[in-house]
């Protein structure tokens, strides 16, 4: 393909959003709303229709950033293409939305704001989101790390002694189906504080499937390798380490990913439940307010949060993992 | 040349049940000697009990009946000395060829000591330049050559080889004959090959084990006294090939009558 043409589709890829910020400096303000202006520091303020241009500005930076990265390699150069369209068409929606809910004031207010009332609740309390982001994200990173490691722990020793097998997969079964959060009563009366009743049920509900999959995995280790491993000279701790352990990688990773799913759930469900802190907290308390726009502002920084999270998964497994039939390059 | 004895199977068999509950004798009556620092073929049609064999040499299954000896003991599980390599692929697929055959080091603990010799046995089986690659990526051939580094890097007393260049064009498969015969002759590794190949079981070994299914039990053993290096295309190396092939021939035909009822 021709750099010309190139240029031409990553020019699309952001007139979208160019579309966006032009509909909000030139589409006139038919609907009477407040507007304020928001110190940033002792000489720079902002309304939040300038706030909401930057964030597009911004956009459309990465996106020419991204363009421009993608061009050396065939295979990120046909993965940026093929998004083109949609980026495109998403551009437009922001821009029909800014329109509906802004200019024209169309949606059902106050459920659906505008895109730049949305941004404002970050220039009003943007300090507060962060910490509460900051709650959530230690929350998940101690819950999740313990779930998962507990989960790996009992998996490999379910998978590989029958008597515990016996004994424990049952109850694995039963109790993997009960929603972690059913167990919220017991968990805020028995641990000292609602941050570790929180970690609690978010250990539960990443433990369960990881341990799940964890076994399955042990258990099914082919019994050619245990014999090649047999002829080399392996005692048990290699068969279980380096031949049980590396055969279930594949399924390990794939509780994690589902793990990661429920973790995310149990987490915004207890922190709604009952957290000091937290972006479920936060939305708990913007909406006794009435204040959806800060429920969406919490909604899109889970959405950002929650996918760099599955992306920093993502690149573990594919390293750890390198070794399956077409991952390798 | 008389040698000590390295393995010494007496009146072994080996039945297995199957799933509908019958019986299938994979080997019967077996009786055979294997000299230390030997090369011995087995050959014979599929299903004549050479990998259940095999097995019983390695320690990998145990017989119904009757004995085998190693140096004058019973065989407890399986031991690097003997190493192993099996029919179907086998390498970790979760491992370079390079940590593949280390493997075989490691798996004993002692790959601290002998680093060095895993590039020794890569240049030995020619993959170099394949050392970072995993078995999904190398061809069949070059798998069961990783497969066969990985035993001997353990330097076994005996080699036990079930049909190790199935998979390989001529070509390699003269190169790696070659190879096989190189290395027996420096370690005086004793060498069991399982093969399908007439003139492979001919080229390489002092005897050759004719073996014959329904049950599994050997039908002949031949004393190949040709000296080596030999040469494929020699009169009584062609000889031979036609006699090998006429008693196989009728090894294959005895179960015949199973067929035709
Ligand atoms: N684990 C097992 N369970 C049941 N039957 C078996 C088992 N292993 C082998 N057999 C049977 O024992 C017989 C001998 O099998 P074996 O694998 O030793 O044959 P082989 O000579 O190696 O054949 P091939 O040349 O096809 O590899 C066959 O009839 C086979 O069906
Ligand atoms: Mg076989």
């Amino acid at each position: 393909m021709s750099i010309i043409k190139y240029i031409e589709l990553s020019a699309v890829s952001v007139a979208g959003f160019l579309a966006a910020i032009f509909v909000n400096l030139f589409f006139k303000q038919v609907a009477e709303i407040e507007i304020n202006t928001y110190p940033i520091n002792s000489s720079v303020s902002l309304t939040a229709d300038q706030a909401y241009r930057f964030v597009l500005l911004g956009l459309i930076l990465i996106y020419i950033a991204a363009a421009v990265y993608s061009y050396r390699n065939e295979e990120r150069r046909k993965k940026f293409l093929s998004r083109v369209p949609f980026r495109f068409v998403i551009g437009l929606t922001v821009a029909l939305w800014d329109i509906l809910g802004t200019k024209l004031l169309l949606l059902p207010q106050p459920f659906f704001p505008g895109p730049s009332r949305i941004i404002e609740s970050f220039l009003m309390e943007g300090d507060y989101i962060f910490q509460n982001t900051l709650y959530s994200l230690r929350l998940f990173t101690v819950g999740f790390t313990l779930g998962v490691a507990f989960g790996v722990g009992t998996g490999i020793l379910i998978g590989w002694f029958p008597k515990v097998y016996y004994w424990i997969y049952p109850v694995l079964k039963i109790t993997g189906v009960i929603p972690a959060v059913a167990w919220m009563p017991f968990a805020l009366t028995l641990l000292p504080t609602p941050f570790w009743a929180a970690v609690f049920l978010i250990v539960i509900c990443a433990w369960f499937p990881v341990a799940f999959l964890t076994a399955q995995g042990i258990a099914s280790t082919p019994k050619i390798h245990f014999e090649v491993a047999g002829t080399l000279g392996a005692k048990t701790p290699y068969l279980v380490l380096h031949v049980a352990i590396p055969h279930a990688m594949p399924q390990i990773f794939t509780g994690i990913s589902s793990a990661n799913g429920f973790a995310f759930t149990t987490l915004v469900m207890s922190e709604m439940l009952g957290q000091p802190g937290g972006l479920g907290y936060y939305i708990n308390a913007s909406k006794v307010w009435s204040a959806y726009y800060k429920v969406f502002a919490a909604i899109i920084v889970m959405a950002v949060l929650f996918s760099a999270i599955m992306k920093v998964i993502g690149a573990i497994q594919n390293r750890v993992l390198r070794w399956q039939r077409g991952l390798v390059k | 040349m008389s040698r000590e004895i390295l393995f010494e199977i007496k009146d072994v068999n080996r039945t297995y049940v199957d799933t509908n509950d019958s019986t299938v004798e994979a080997l019967k009556n077996i009786n055979l000697s294997i000299k230390k620092g030997e090369f011995i073929s087995i050959i014979g049609p599929s299903g004549c009990g050479k990998t259940t064999l095999l097995r019983l040499l390695a320690g990998l299954d145990v017989q119904e009946s009757g004995t085998i000896l190693l140096e004058g003991e019973e065989i407890k599980g399986p031991h690097p000395a003997r190493g192993y390599v099996f029919q179907q692929s086998s390498l970790f697929p979760w491992l370079t060829v390079e940590k593949n055959i280390a493997s075989g080091l490691k798996a004993r603990g002692v790959y601290k000591q002998n680093k060095e010799e895993v590039s020794q046995y890569i240049k030995l089986i020619g993959l170099n330049g394949f050392e970072k690659t995993y078995p999904h990526q190398i061809s069949g051939g070059m798998a069961q050559r990783v497969a066969i580094a990985r035993a001997l890097i353990n330097h076994p007393v005996a080699l036990l080889m079930d049909e190790p260049m199935g998979a390989l064009d001529a070509f390699t498969r003269a190169d790696l004959q070659d190879k096989l015969l190189e290395l027996w002759k420096e370690n005086d590794t004793t060498m069991i090959l399982v093969t399908h190949d007439v003139d492979e079981a001919l080229y390489l070994s002092d005897r050759v084990v004719i073996m014959s299914p329904r049950p599994g039990k050997i039908s002949e053993v031949l004393n190949v006294t040709l000296p080596k290096p030999r040469q494929r295309s020699s009169t009584d190396f062609t000889a031979m090939r036609n006699s090998i092939l006429e008693k196989l021939h009728l090894a294959s035909e005895i179960q015949q009558p199973e067929y035709t009822i």
